[in-house]
């Protein structure tokens, strides 16, 4: 038959990365990225060795006390060796909150963007407490959730609730409606659309919001844990403040930066597999 | 032909009006079809008359305002997998492979996975996509996407295939050759094909009939039976005649409106 073999041949190429990269091309982002970090070390290592300032540690100082934090051995005073006590105590917020975000969010953006009532009833309430920045329920929060983890718990969760939200309800509704229909002359109608066709066409979307969400709960968990926790990442910072030591300050500050960036690597990586069919989704 | 069975596709004196805040539109006055089953018909007109809006009808998107479409004889009440529709812009669902695309409506309906894969392979080679059947579609080429979506609507046992501007946005060449692949198809498998175009010569090359539509408000101006022979050679003075005609038909109402 004529059909079998009618693929034309420029029309079946399929697009792919180019593969056998030299190795200039495969290390050069790195070096590229790694450009503007290091001017600013360097920077940093001038301006606190030749006095500009003495505000702050030099580089050197900090990274010494970074080890000291990390394994103990050099000062042994009451941070020596408790990075890790720090880190999973603000890992554990971290994904616990954004966890139950996540849990009230999704369910909640998938029927906002499904059903009109819900839409009718809820988007006023939640478009005026939209604005409302989380560091202006902190108070609020003291008072009800105490000094302490759940307060800190509360804030992330909130602070990674809106992104969550807002990106499924944003999802849900910019469906194609061609798909619908698609999908209804294939046979596929009623409920069974919201599955076959609604959820995988939202995800791009919900991930994106998962993703923001994340970050958010980073970005929010310093604020959270000023609560007066005794453990954290934000405790140590506000710790270091009130002690006057500015090495725990920048130490406290650049692992949150480095967990952020790991975790945020993470979920890329995942939603680059899951949306492999998305064109536009690559993080 | 058999003018004594009922016809598979009836359209009854349908109209159908659009309601906007503003203003109402009537897209479609007073039409009436009757396609047999295995007939090839082609809609033809200007844009705004009222072609996707027929076809729409047909498919069951759109309900008619006043009038009756049936299948078979029954009124037509909301899409089914029998009437199956090829979109312009394909309609795939992205996240799905080639192959899932394809079964989308045999899993559907609720076929065993065996039988799924089995009409699967069969469609994906009728249209000649065996090697891309783990492609997605952002990856295919437009006439490839089509292919596509003429083999997910066949591999869903469809009596009746819509066909609203199918090769539209396709470059000169591949819409050729689906049009040869179409044609082959049909010609092997008795479906019925109800196919919108704006291309004069793309109708006078595929129609068993050519309906002429023309807008303001949508109506049927004339429905051509054409006699030529198949293979249809486009270069041939009788294929030149014949659009000639349909051509004049198809202008005149322009005419009429300008003077
Ligand atoms: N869903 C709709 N709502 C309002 N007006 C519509 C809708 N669909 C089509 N129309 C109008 O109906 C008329 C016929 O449209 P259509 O059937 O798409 O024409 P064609 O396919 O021949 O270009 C046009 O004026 C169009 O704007
Ligand atoms: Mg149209």
């Amino acid at each position: 038959m004529a059909l079998v073999e009618t693929v034309p041949p420029p029309a079946a190429v399929i697009i792919e990365k180019p593969v056998g990269k030299t190795p200039w091309a495969r290390v050069k982002p790195m070096v590229l990225a790694l450009i503007v970090p290091a001017l600013l070390l360097a920077f940093w290592h001038v301006a606190t060795t030749q006095r500009w300032t003495r505000l702050i540690p030099t580089p050197y100082e900090v990274g010494e006390y970074m080890i000291d934090f990390a394994v103990g051995g050099i000062y042994d005073d009451a941070f020596s060796g408790t990075l890790l006590t720090h880190l999973f105590a603000s890992m554990g917020r971290v994904y616990g909150g954004f966890a139950l975000a996540a849990l009230f969010a999704l369910p909640l953006g998938l029927m906002i963007g499904r059903i009109p009532t819900a839409r009718m009833v809820l988007d006023p309430f939640l478009q005026v407490m939209r604005p409302i920045p989380v560091t202006a329920w902190l108070p609020l929060s003291m008072i009800l959730f105490g000094l302490g983890p759940r307060s800190a718990f509360a804030l992330v969760c909130l602070g990674a609730f809106y992104p969550i939200l807002l990106n499924t309800v944003f999802g849900v509704r910019s469906v194609d409606p061609k798909l619908f229909e698609a999908a209804s002359m294939l046979g596929c109608q009623g409920n069974a659309q919201f599955y076959k066709v609604v959820l995988p066409a939202a995800l791009p979307s919900i991930f994106t919001g998962l993703r923001l969400g994340l970050g958010l709960a980073w970005f929010v968990i310093v604020v959270g844990e000023m609560t007066g926790v005794p453990q954290g990442l934000g405790a140590v910072i506000m710790d270091g403040r009130t002690l006057s030591r500015t090495e725990l300050v920048i130490c406290g500050m650049i692992i949150i930066g480095i967990a952020g960036y790991i975790s945020d690597r993470i979920v890329v990586m995942i939603g680059n597999r899951l949306l492999a069919w998305s064109p536009t989704h690559h993080g | 032909m058999a003018e004594s069975k009922t016809p598979i596709i009836e359209i009854k004196q349908v109209s159908k009006v659009f309601k906007l805040q503003d203003q109402t539109i009537n897209a479609l006055h007073d039409a009436n079809i009757s396609i047999r089953k295995g007939e090839f018909v082609c809609l033809i007109g200007a844009s705004g008359c009222g072609k996707s809006t027929l076809l729409r009808i047909i498919a069951g998107f759109e309900e008619p305002t006043t009038g009756e479409a049936l299948m078979w004889g029954s009124p037509i009440k909301g899409p089914d997998p029998t009437r199956g529709m090829v979109f312009q812009d394909y309609a795939l669902f992205p996240w799905l492979s080639v192959r899932d695309n394809i079964g989308f409506g045999p899993t559907s309906r609720g076929l065993g996975r065996a039988l799924v894969k089995e009409t699967v392979d069969k469609f994906i080679d009728l249209v000649g996509l065996a090697k891309f059947a783990n492609a997605y579609p952002h990856q295919l080429s437009g006439g490839m996407k089509q292919r596509v979506a003429i083999a997910r609507v066949l591999a869903n046992d469809a009596e009746v295939v819509l066909m609203d501007e199918p090769f539209g946005a396709l470059d000169a060449m591949t819409r050729e050759r689906l049009q040869d692949e179409l044609l082959d198809i049909w010609q092997r498998t008795g479906l019925t094909v109800v196919f919108v175009t704006h291309s004069i010569e793309e109708a006078i090359f595929l129609a068993d009939r050519v309906v002429v539509m023309t807008p303001g408000p949508g109506r049927i101006e004339s429905d051509n039976p054409l006699l030529l022979q198949r293979p249809r050679d486009v270069a041939s003075p009788e294929f030149n005649d014949i659009r000639r005609v349909m051509s004049a038909k198809l202008h005149s109402h322009h005419g009429k409106k300008a003077a």
